[in-house]
């Protein structure tokens, strides 16, 4: 089967998925996943760049759309000038500090020679500068905290339009990556995978302790919004007109009280469908124009050096390409497109909540997608995101269903039934893994496997 | 004087001893990765769910036992029922071999690739583990729970400061050392020992000199489960059993390995030792004991604590990264590729 049928038939089975959901459970629900769908496609695109084209395994996904979450919050918030004035200044200061103290670092590093000198000298630098740093750091940090901490308690932000937090997120996951990538990039091929599984830890750690940046586990709730407000539109006379003319046949059958009362739900309905469509629209925007790049960039003379280099590394090595500088490039570009996707998963959600980062969902569901998809091929890895995530979202109900049925001959109330029931939610992790696992064995290039030259040669 | 005691006493008590215990927990870990790295050739992502997967049979059988009203005196009843859990691990993860590893083993795909499908087993092993016993804390530790007491050891000796020792503290530190020496008798002195280090060192010439690469790899599965289980158990009665902690101990595990050298057993060790030091003395609240050592006009007003106890985590990974950039082949020459 060739390639574009099998994305027709995937992507058509996505659509008749979505509808059934649409007319059975609700159209509510339907563009829920649909969005949830789109931003997943954005994340496995990211990780595609960095696994399909150069065997790079991240597995700090969650760490890089978290850093996406924590631009939403710095560009969109209102600034918070009374925090400002309480300790601004100090962590203004402890950042010049810790500039200078890494630049004095890189001096010692390259001015001295290796050895006991440069080791002594580098820890005074390193254990100076920390202490120092502290001084400053820590008043500021309780003077902010301290500022109607049930209210702010932290600086909030530039008061910017959410949008440009899609940009900062992905140059925030960026510069990360940048720095992840110097230190790993160039050894042993799963260092990088240790170092990314340690940096995402560190920055959900970051994310629920510093409470001056983000409010910490206090969640920052209530984040503007690209596209109007459920509750404006219901007053909006021109939106009921529009759903009054939508709906025409429903409503001819009612007069009166009860018209104005179904056209009264019809709106409500109709007001947060239609803030759903608008978030699709911008969310899939940005899809096809990250798709578009990419397939662009895989189809140039880029793409063609990136994957000689992936399928062999000594051989592209000889012909004089820097292999270390084109994965660090690579890594870079994948992870500020995962930064991206936090940004606008954050803006869905309305709320930046760190404790909701879970390993298990932002990493290593996101490889799922892309190893069931077609590692290698974009539109492959997009198609995966779309049907794994509503399987990851339609499993609970179902799998709450297989287990009443597989526990119904049990007698009502006992341990057994009752644990099986409770626990059939982790079910889905294991679902997840065989799924993974089968895929990785018998058909590796998932359901859309990468072109390669010569297929296209023969079509 | 009694000062410079109280001091003393209070360090070994918050940080000496607990970090002997918590690096011993650690080396036992990542001598498991660690031997992974060397004979199998890839990082194993699933062997915190492996200690995990072992924990939990041990937990259940240990309940099992104490349901029918068998103990083990003064020592928790789990020490029972390690043998048991051991088998069941090995098994499963003899059969995940099989199931999954041997393939990729066979078609010699690059190691980043058995690296992803040991992910791959960390999902499935995550959703077992929380299936069968869910993934809340579990306490299954019984038995006598302190082997000196605070109280009594203030009474003894008139100090301030108590000094505790935790028996699952104590069996930790002996039961490893018990491990770790059959280990290295067994990796030193047998005829399989000696044939998987072959493996480790030239796995070519290893085939070329007829060592049997099945065997080899079915008996480091079994030193893997081995090591993972009882790693597990002791972390799990030091402490408190939860899944999500086990999977979070992968990176200070995997740090300890690569601090040490990879592939390098003695390095395993080193590096357990090394990141748990590290781990507990940088976030130790310095406040009281430097009161007791400086005049009291120079006490400290704040903590005195380097890193919040949050941020453990960073920790590991800040020694991981100044050994990547400094010295890659960790304090122990191992592997690097």
């Amino acid at each position: 089967m060739s390639n574009s049928l099998r994305a027709l038939l995937g992507f058509g089975t996505f659509a008749i998925l979505l509808y059934l959901v649409g007319e059975y459970q609700s159209w509510n629900v339907a563009l829920a996943i649909l969005n949830l769908c789109i931003i997943s496609g954005v994340m496995a695109l990211g990780v595609n760049i960095q696994w399909g084209y150069a065997g790079l395994f991240n597995v700090g996904i969650m760490g890089f759309a978290a850093l996406g979450g924590v631009a939403a919050v710095l560009v969109s918030q209102p600034v918070i000038t009374s925090a400002w004035q309480a300790g601004g200044s100090g962590i203004l200061i402890s950042g010049v500090m810790l500039l200078v103290v890494i630049g004095l670092a890189f001096l010692v590093a390259k001015r001295f020679q290796a050895g006991w000198f440069r080791t002594l000298a580098m820890i005074v630098v390193i254990l100076g500068g920390y202490f120092a740093i502290r001084q400053v750091y820590d008043p500021a940090v309780f003077a902010i905290e301290a500022d109607n901490p049930a209210k702010s308690g932290y600086l909030g932000g530039l008061g910017l339009p959410i949008i440009l937090s899609w940009i900062v997120g992905g140059l925030f996951a960026a510069g990360v990556a940048w720095i992840i990538g110097k230190i790993s990039l160039g050894l042993r091929s799963d260092y990088l995978a240790i170092a990314t599984l340690g940096i995402s830890e560190i920055l959900i750690a970051m994310m629920k302790n510093e409470d001056w940046l983000t409010r910490g586990v206090k969640n920052v709730t209530g984040l503007a919004r690209p596209v109007p407000y459920e509750l404006e539109l219901q007053e909006n006379p021109r939106f009921i007109e529009w759903v009054e003319w939508f709906n025409s046949a429903q409503l001819a059958g009612f007069t009166g009280e009860a018209k104005a009362t179904a056209l009264r739900n019809l709106v409500v309905e109709g007001s947060s469908i239609f803030v759903k469509l608008c978030y699709a629209g911008l969310f899939l925007s940005v899809l096809i124009i990250v798709l578009m790049l990419c397939v662009m960039a895989l189809a140039s003379p880029w793409g063609r050096m990136v994957r000689a280099i992936r399928d062999n590394e000594v051989s592209a090595a000889a012909m004089g390409k820097n292999i270390t500088r084109r994965h660090l490039q690579i890594f870079i570009l994948g992870s500020a497109v995962v930064g991206i996707a936090g940004a606008m998963l954050t803006t869905l959600d309305g709320q930046f909540t760190p404790s909701t980062y879970q390993p298990l969902r932002y990493t290593f569901l996101i490889w799922v997608m892309v190893i069931v998809g077609g590692s290698g091929n974009n539109l492959g890895s997009v198609l995966g995101a779309f049907l794994i995530w509503f399987i990851w979202i339609e499993a609970e109900p179902a799998g709450n269903w297989l287990m009443q049925y597989v526990t119904q001959w049990m007698e009502e109330g006992s341990d057994l039934k009752r644990h099986l029931l409770d626990s059939a939610q982790h079910m889905r992790l294991f679902i997840m893994g065989v799924v993974m696992l089968t895929v990785m064995r018998f058909s590796p290039g998932g359901i859309l496997p990468e072109r390669t030259n010569t297929t296209v040669a023969k079509a | 004087m009694i000062d410079f005691l109280n001091a003393l006493v209070l360090f070994s008590n918050f940080v000496l001893i607990p970090g002997i215990a918590y690096g011993s927990q650690l080396a036992l870990g990542a001598l498991g990765i660690t031997l992974v790295y060397g004979i199998l050739r890839f990082g194993n992502f699933a062997h915190g769910d492996t200690m995990a997967f072992g924990t939990m049979t041990v937990v259940l059988i240990t309940w099992y036992l104490q349901s029918i009203g068998v103990g083990f005196g003064p020592l928790p009843t789990a020490l029972l029922a390690l043998p048991f859990g051991i088998a069941l691990t090995a098994l499963f993860l003899i059969l995940s071999d099989k199931l999954v590893y041997k393939h990729y083993r066979e078609v010699k795909a690059p190691p980043i690739r058995m690296v992803m499908a040991s992910v791959g087993v960390m999902f499935v092993m995550n959703g077992v583990v929380r299936f069968i016993i869910g993934p809340n804390d579990q306490n299954f530790m019984d038995g006598e729970r302190f082997i000196l007491k605070a109280r009594a050891f203030k009474n003894a000796t008139g100090l301030n400061e108590g000094l505790a020792i935790k028996s699952s503290q104590l069996l930790t530190v002996v039961i490893a050392i018990i491990l770790v020496s059959a280990l290295f008798w067994f990796l030193n002195r047998t005829r399989t020992g000696k044939s998987m280090r072959a493996f480790s060192d030239n796995e070519d010439l290893a085939l070329l000199s007829g060592i049997s690469p099945q065997r080899v790899v079915l008996v480091t599965w079994i030193l893997v489960g081995a090591l993972a289980t009882v790693a597990g158990v002791l972390y799990g009665l030091d402490k408190s059993f939860k899944p999500f902690t086990y999977f979070q101990l992968l990176l200070p595990m995997f740090a300890a390995a690569i601090v040490g050298g990879v592939g390098h057993p003695v390095g395993a060790i080193v590096g357990g030792f090394v990141i748990a030091f590290s781990e507990v003395t940088i976030t130790y609240a310095y406040k009281k004991f430097l009161t007791y050592l400086l005049p009291s006009d120079y006490a400290p007003d704040g903590l005195t604590q380097l890193l919040s106890t949050d941020y453990k985590f960073a920790v590991s990974f800040i020694i991981l990264v100044v050994v990547l950039l400094v010295k890659p082949t960790g304090l122990l020459r191992g592997k690097v590729i």
